[in-house]
């Protein structure tokens, strides 16, 4: 039966393996679209098919001896018990098989690690439960999110999750890279220890807190590669992943162009009516609170507070900025937060999750507080 | 193949028939008889395998359809973490020193362990151990969910760890000693206490991979809880062993567990080797083909898994050289490990086999041992790995190795020995039923997981995008009837325990057994005390190559 099953399994990702590089729905490793996926992928598919040789020869032998020589055959027990030569000869050949594949392997393994001679860098820092790009040959820098529909859909029992695009693979900003440049990557973290993988690039790395790595790519064909973390990360290690567009060298440009001004913006202070502040508020809070708060804001026990009744929530507005702003021991400060997202979050958390103060926390004012820096 | 049968001397028995258990339950507490422990360590790990096994069940049915369904992501990183350290903690290592408590006397004509007294600690620290450890469970905060690898910075963060943390630390401290205790008292056990005439090389493939695997607990569980003693230090007492901030380095952490967690693997299957050397000649009725290499194939797999622990940390970010030296180092294992599949086969090869449920077991342990063997060596190939690094690739390839392999070895060991220990034999027909929904459904919970890794679904996750849907949900269906399955094997020990079939076994048991081991020459059930006077010869029939 296992002969027959790792046979048939092999054949079966053999035919598929053909597809895999576009198929949504694999059998077997992605071929990728960089030379060193498709380096990975050879060599992984002719040790797989060393594996199933062996294999068959193994377990062929060995079913041959379970159906001829069985005592309900009358098959009468041989009593040899070794033969040096055999031994030597099952010795030796695995060696050399080993040898045989350690060579393409490390020679994959040397262009893998070879960092040098990039065209551009690109930071990568883990955070719970997000990414942070930042480009280091120009100022771009965000971060990069779960997409709401998906961090909606897997926060509410009973969601239709075919409906969500991508589910639970899509993000707000994805990282954009240009095609067939060599890019380095410089990975860290600022929490955990987290892991990058873009199975497409053929690689993941580990995202160490305190600590540096590096890895490169480059991509042969423009199109959108999507991965996950791989290294258990917490609560929401499942729900940080990660979507690289490869975009043509002029798309690209484009891109960096936009996005450059974007950033230069100034971000817009003007009041709001109550329902904008609210659904801003919303999204504000699925990027960067509901990971610990939860999306009811009933918090965790014994672990995270509730922000439903919460006094320090419902109470004084000038303290509860000040909190958000600067953390504690147990919760990070939200500094980063423009003055337009604090009064959009304020907001929300104060009129929603179960709360009802019934007031408007417009972004003017923020800037008092804000300004104590 | 000189077999012997042991001159039992009738006034030693009756000399000591009266020195039986102690009466009602304190036998099972003062108990310092092998036998009574090793069925104490049985149970035990039966009782955990349940434990454990009921957990997997909880991941399974979270992991059925995507989108979160039963439990919250932490209790679901709680019951990954709790299920991996019940089943290597709980369930496959003490089942293992259970055996061989119960069987390295018998086997080498002992009277009993060398140590009895730490013998009897050495099992009731193992239950403290297990408690403190489930304790946890039952913190408002949870059960430690950073994974069996209690990996920093994860693991000493308020808000995942919670209050688990000193309690798992403190179970592994005591996990720790009993295992050292238990791996002493084995060794003691074998150097000094064989019958008279049975040399090193004389002994069954079991006491030896047993001797081999005591050598490396003693070893590595220091490591281990020297590792967990600096995680308790980094969270409590200001140190910063693992904290960037303070000096110190993450991934030292992983070199230490490493260190400690690759020699672990091996505990829980060089034992499995030896079970299996014992069982199939006994069925093929046939010699062992190749002991001498057995015994050496079994000592350098043993060496090498001292030198390969940062193949289990390729993608941590390691200098070529590192990369480079531990994908050659664990290449190498697979030449000793193929030697002994290729010596199981040459045993079968040629013989007269019948196939009674532990035969059974032990040919499934074969095949899918190496299935799980062969997705190792794709592993070792090191760049390969950063592709299959932490997916549910090796996922499918470590279960492989331990629930096909260990966990099976361990049912085919109660099925050869249960009648021997009781003196009942087992309902054959029900134990070939267990067998094979057993070895089908195992095939159905953990091979889908090869081909979800392979596309992109990384492991220790609750919810997973829908394009993996499929292949989880067949994969939870194996789930449910392997663990279903296993009642039967819970029906089959109590069962024959209580009488069996009704037929009264002889004290071979099975054909010509006794050719094969000292205890088939005992009498069945195996008498209260045994081996008061040594034997004077021993059976060689699995040994004939050294002499």
């Amino acid at each position: 039966m296992n002969k027959i099953k790792k046979l048939f399994a092999g054949v079966s990702l053999m035919a598929l393996g053909q597809e895999a590089a576009q198929a949504d729905y694999t059998l077997n490793l992605m071929k990728g679209v960089t030379k060193v996926s498709n380096d990975i992928y050879d060599l992984h598919m002719l040790i797989l098919w060393i594996c199933v040789f062996i294999g068959i020869g193994v377990f062929g032998t060995m079913f041959y001896s379970i159906y001829h020589h069985r005592k309900s055959k009358g098959h009468e027990a041989a009593q040899f018990h070794e033969n040096t030569t055999v031994e030597i000869i099952w010795t030796i050949i695995p060696t050399l098989i080993l040898i045989g594949m350690a060579i393409p392997a490390t020679k994959t393994m040397l262009e893998l690690a070879d960092v040098q001679k990039s065209d551009m860098t690109i930071q990568i820092t883990g955070k719970q439960w997000y990414w942070d790009y930042k480009y280091l040959d120009n100022d771009i820098h965000f971060e990069s999110h779960l997409d709401e529909a998906s961090e909606k859909a897997h926060r509410i029992k009973g969601a239709n999750l075919n409906a969500v695009a991508n589910y639970l693979l899509a993000v707000d900003k994805p990282l954009v890279i240009p095609v067939k440049k060599k890019i380095r990557f410089v990975l860290t973290s600022s929490d955990v220890i987290h892991s990058w993988w873009v199975p497409d690039l053929g690689w993941k790395k580990d995202a160490n807190p305190g600590f540096i790595n590096e890895a490169w790519t480059s991509v042969d064909k423009a199109g959108v590669y999507r991965g996950q973390c791989t290294e258990l990360c917490g609560r929401d290690h499942g729900f940080m992943p990660i979507v690289v567009v490869a975009l043509e060298q002029p798309d690209y440009d484009a891109w960096v162009k936009k996005t450059s001004e974007q950033q230069k913006q100034k971000p817009d202070l003007s009041d709001q009516h109550h329902e904008q502040l609210i659904s801003h508020g919303e999204s504000v809070y699925l990027k960067n609170c509901v990971g610990c708060h939860q999306i009811d804001g009933a918090g965790v026990a014994g672990l995270i507070p509730a922000i439903t009744a919460s006094p320090k929530v419902t109470g004084a507005i000038d303290p509860l900025i000040g909190f958000l702003q600067a953390g504690t021991s147990k919760m990070p400060a939200f500094s980063k937060l423009k003055d337009n997202e604090l009064a959009e979050v304020i907001t929300y958390i104060r009129n929603d999750l179960g709360n009802k103060v019934g007031d408007d926390i417009q972004p003017n004012k923020i800037t008092p507080v804000y300004e104590d820096d | 193949m000189s077999a012997v049968i042991a001159e039992h001397d009738d006034h030693h028995a009756d000399e000591h028939h009266d020195h039986g258990p102690a009466k009602g339950l304190l036998r099972w507490i003062i108990t310092t008889n092998h036998k009574d422990i090793g069925t104490l360590y049985l149970l035990f790990a039966l009782a955990m395998f349940f434990v454990g096994g009921s957990m997997a069940m909880v991941i399974r049915a979270e992991l059925f359809e995507p989108g979160l369904q039963f439990v919250d992501p932490m209790f679901f990183n709680s019951m990954t973490t709790m299920h991996a350290l019940v089943m290597v903690f709980g369930a496959v290592m003490p089942a293992f020193v259970g055996l061989a408590n119960w069987q390295i006397p018998l086997m080498i004509g002992a009277k009993d362990m060398a140590l009895p007294r730490m013998n009897n600690m050495s099992f009731w620290l193992l239950v403290a151990g297990v408690l403190l450890l489930a304790s946890t469970l039952f913190m408002e905060t949870g059960a430690p969910s950073a994974g069996w690898t209690f990996y920093p910075p994860l693991v000493l963060q308020p808000i995942t760890v919670g209050t688990a943390l000193p309690f798992a630390v403190f179970a592994v401290h005591l996990l720790g000693i009993s295992s050292i205790m238990g791996a002493i008292n084995i060794i003691a056990t074998i150097f000094n206490m064989r019958a008279p005439s049975m040399k090193m090389m004389d002994m069954p493939l079991f006491v030896w991979t047993w001797l081999i695997t005591a050598f490396l607990l003693i070893a590595v569980m220091p490591v281990f809880a020297g590792a967990v003693t600096m995680l308790l230090t980094d969270k409590f007492f200001h140190t910063s062993f693992f904290n960037a901030a303070g000096g110190g380095d993450p991934v030292l952490y992983q070199h230490i567990f490493w260190f400690f967690g690759h020699p672990e693997v091996y505990i829980m299957i060089l034992p499995t080797f030896g079970v299996a050397s014992t069982i199939i000649p006994v069925f093929a009725r046939k010699p062992l083909f190749g002991y001498a290499s057995m015994v050496w194939a079994t000592g350098s797999i043993a060496f090498f898994s001292f030198i390969v622990w940062a193949h289990h940390m390729f993608t941590v970010g390691m200098p070529m050289a590192g990369e480079l030296y531990f994908m050659y180092a664990t290449m190498i294992i697979a030449v000793p490990t193929g030697v002994k599949v290729f010596n199981w086969t040459a045993t079968m090869w040629k013989g007269a086999m019948t196939f009674e449920t532990p035969m059974l077991f032990s040919i499934a342990f074969v095949v899918l041992f190496t299935m799980g063997g062969l997705t190792g060596l794709m592993m070792a190939i090191a760049p390969v790995d950063f592709q299959y690094h932490d997916t549910y690739f090796i996922v499918a390839h470590f279960h492989y190795t331990l629930v096909p392999a260990s966990i099976f070895i361990l049912m085919a060991a109660g099925y050869f020995w249960l009648p021997k220990w009781t003196g009942h034999m087992y309902n054959e027909k029900i134990g070939q039923l267990h067998f094979w929904l057993s070895a089908i459904s195992v095939n159905i919970l953990f091979f889908p997981q090869h081909f979800l890794g392979l596309a992109g679904m990384p492991r220790r996750i609750p919810d997973y995008a829908v394009q993996f849907a499929d292949w989880n949900m067949i994969s939870s269906i194996g789930g449910f009837i392997f663990g279903a399955s296993q009642l039967l094997f819970l029906y089959i020990v109590i069962d024959t325990i209580k009488g069996g079939t009704g037929e009264k076994v002889t004290d071979e048991v099975w054909e010509d057994a006794s050719k094969h081991s000292l205890e088939w020459t005992l009498p069945s059930p195996v008498p209260y005390h045994t081996w008061e006077t040594p034997p004077m010869l021993v059976p060689t029939e699995h040994v004939l190559d050294s002499h």
